[in-house]
């Protein structure tokens, strides 16, 4: 119906946005009379959230005309700002940004290079650059998880990680349930989204695909291929994270530095 | 002239401390267990001595003196190794999810080996937990969790034993069948035993040595019989 009062595609998208938020704020309105208030934390998110993929539709525009050589930098730029933000919800643990960007370029890297190389991920960087941000993001996502429930795990069992290492155990042997535990943990939402593909939710990838005149099939197909180098790099990610994280938890003395993981 | 083997302790601390934000937790301590001997560590609580055990066991770091394990500084030896042979038993068992037998084979299973199945029935019958090999640990009382975690350090033949208040959720009975079960392995194994305890009467049972802890410091320390006069008439018993 909008289409009928605005032809143009520019202001059209932006009183779909405005029409868009609106619906946002007016949820968070009725939620307010059950007391539940997050109308300014929900505000800041539409904002800023509008505000970055603008910038991100300026930036596609960009990439249709700089070499396919400068998608490996504004990939690790994204890998970058992804460890700094998920390195922001777990300041106590030690060496975390670092640690967190080890293990989301290593996550994301190796799947989106072998996937390039074989020609899954057209080597464009119109194709790259897209797929690559959905890779990082779930690697992101992943790193958190990860990071917050190995810390979860060994807060929860001190006392039998304490008994393990004074039974001889090293710090590998005795965490290696909880560290099995958080990287299945960190992937449940990913196998989640893997399993309900197509039944609960049709992805945008795959949708863009079709509405731009792919076809539905190989449409589908890519949108697999996606969700499977998604939990891939996932996997690497937490399991990555997870082993680092876990060396630093621990002295040179094999002794649980407990103080780390407190907040 | 270097010390023969047999004049070595096998337990010695020198100046151990650990210090936490300026708080002696242990201050100084110079104490020596030679092996088939029993000391008891007795103190108020918050005077250092389930301190004391950690940094036996290496768990806490000292920050400041080491400790000899038959005459070697504990900090040249590999922390899983030294563990093994400094086996410490919590005032709280942590059994790992599981059954009984799975918990007594940890520490062996560390190692890649394991203990025959009578010989870990033997040793639980031992303790009064005959047939409860396969039973899960989730279904055990206080008392017997904290029998099946001294086992589980046993079967790992540590050469000294740690024991932080190993018989608190252990009514009487169970309390004289550990007693007599500690007094008899610290014999035949030539163990060099810590025992933290609240109980002078248990102390009095089973110890030759006393060293009484306040404040982390020792305020004294000696034999059992020359012990036990001062602290029935102290008024800082524990």
């Amino acid at each position: 119906m909008l289409n009928q009062f605005f032809h143009d595609p520019l202001t059209l998208g932006i009183v779909q946005a405005v029409i868009a938020a609106l619906m946002v704020l007016a949820t968070a309105l009725l939620a307010r009379q059950q007391r539940v208030f997050f109308i300014r934390e929900i505000s800041v998110a539409m904002l800023r959230g509008l505000v970055q993929i603008v910038c991100v539709g300026f930036g596609l525009a960009l990439l249709l005309k700089v070499p396919f050589w400068l998608g490996a930098f504004i990939l690790l730029g994204m890998a970058t700002i992804a460890a700094q933000m998920t390195a922001q919800h777990a300041k106590h643990l030690p060496g975390v940004f670092l640690i967190s960007f080890i293990g989301i370029s290593l996550g994301s890297g190796l799947v989106i290079g072998l996937m390039t190389w074989l020609g899954v991920i057209e080597p464009t960087l119109t194709s790259l650059v897209p797929v690559g941000s959905m890779i990082i993001s779930s690697t992101m996502r992943s790193n958190s998880q990860a990071l917050e429930r190995f810390r979860a795990e060994i807060l929860a069992h001190e006392r039998q990680i304490e008994a393990g290492l004074a039974l001889g155990a090293t710090p590998k042997q005795i965490t290696a349930p909880y560290l099995q535990a958080t990287v299945s943990a960190s992937l449940l939402p990913h196998i989640d989204s893997l399993q309900s593909l197509g039944i609960v939710w049709i992805p945008g990838l795959m949708t863009g695909m079709v509405l731009s005149g792919a076809s539905p099939i190989y449409a589908a197909l890519y949108q697999f291929v996606v969700m499977a180098l998604i939990v891939a790099a996932a996997r690497i990610t937490a399991l990555v994270t997870t082993t680092l994280i876990r060396d630093r938890l621990f002295s040179p003395a094999d002794q649980l530095l407990l103080h780390l993981v407190e907040r | 002239m270097k010390p023969k083997a047999a004049d070595v302790p096998l337990l010695q601390t020198v100046h151990l401390s650990r210090e936490i934000k300026a708080k002696k937790i242990v201050a100084d301590l110079n104490v020596s267990v030679e092996q088939g001997t029993l000391l008891a560590v007795v103190g108020p609580s918050g005077s250092g001595k389930s301190s004391f055990l950690r940094l036996l066991n290496r768990l806490d770091e000292p920050t400041a003196g080491t400790v000899l394990l038959g005459g070697v500084d504990y900090r040249t030896l590999m922390p899983a190794s030294l563990r093994r042979r400094v086996g410490l038993v919590f005032q709280t068992p942590a059994l790992f999810p599981g059954t009984v037998g799975d918990n007594l084979q940890f520490g062996p299973r560390q190692r890649g080996e394991s203990i025959p199945a009578a010989a870990l029935a033997s040793l639980l019958e031992e303790i009064g937990l005959a047939g409860y090999a396969a039973r899960d640990v989730g279904r055990l009382s206080g008392g017997e969790a904290q029998r099946v975690a001294l086992l589980r350090t046993l079967v790992n033949e540590p050469q000294v034993l740690l024991l932080d208040e190993p018989t608190s959720a252990l009514d009487a009975s169970s309390e004289l069948i550990i007693e007599a079960f500690l007094a008899k392995i610290v014999q035949q194994k030539a163990l060099a035993c810590i025992l933290v305890t609240h109980k002078l009467a248990q102390a009095s049972r089973i110890a030759q040595q006393i060293l009484v802890l306040e404040q982390g410091k020792v305020t004294l320390s000696g034999p059992t019989a020359e012990i036990l006069p001062c602290l029935t008439n102290s008024s800082t018993i524990p």
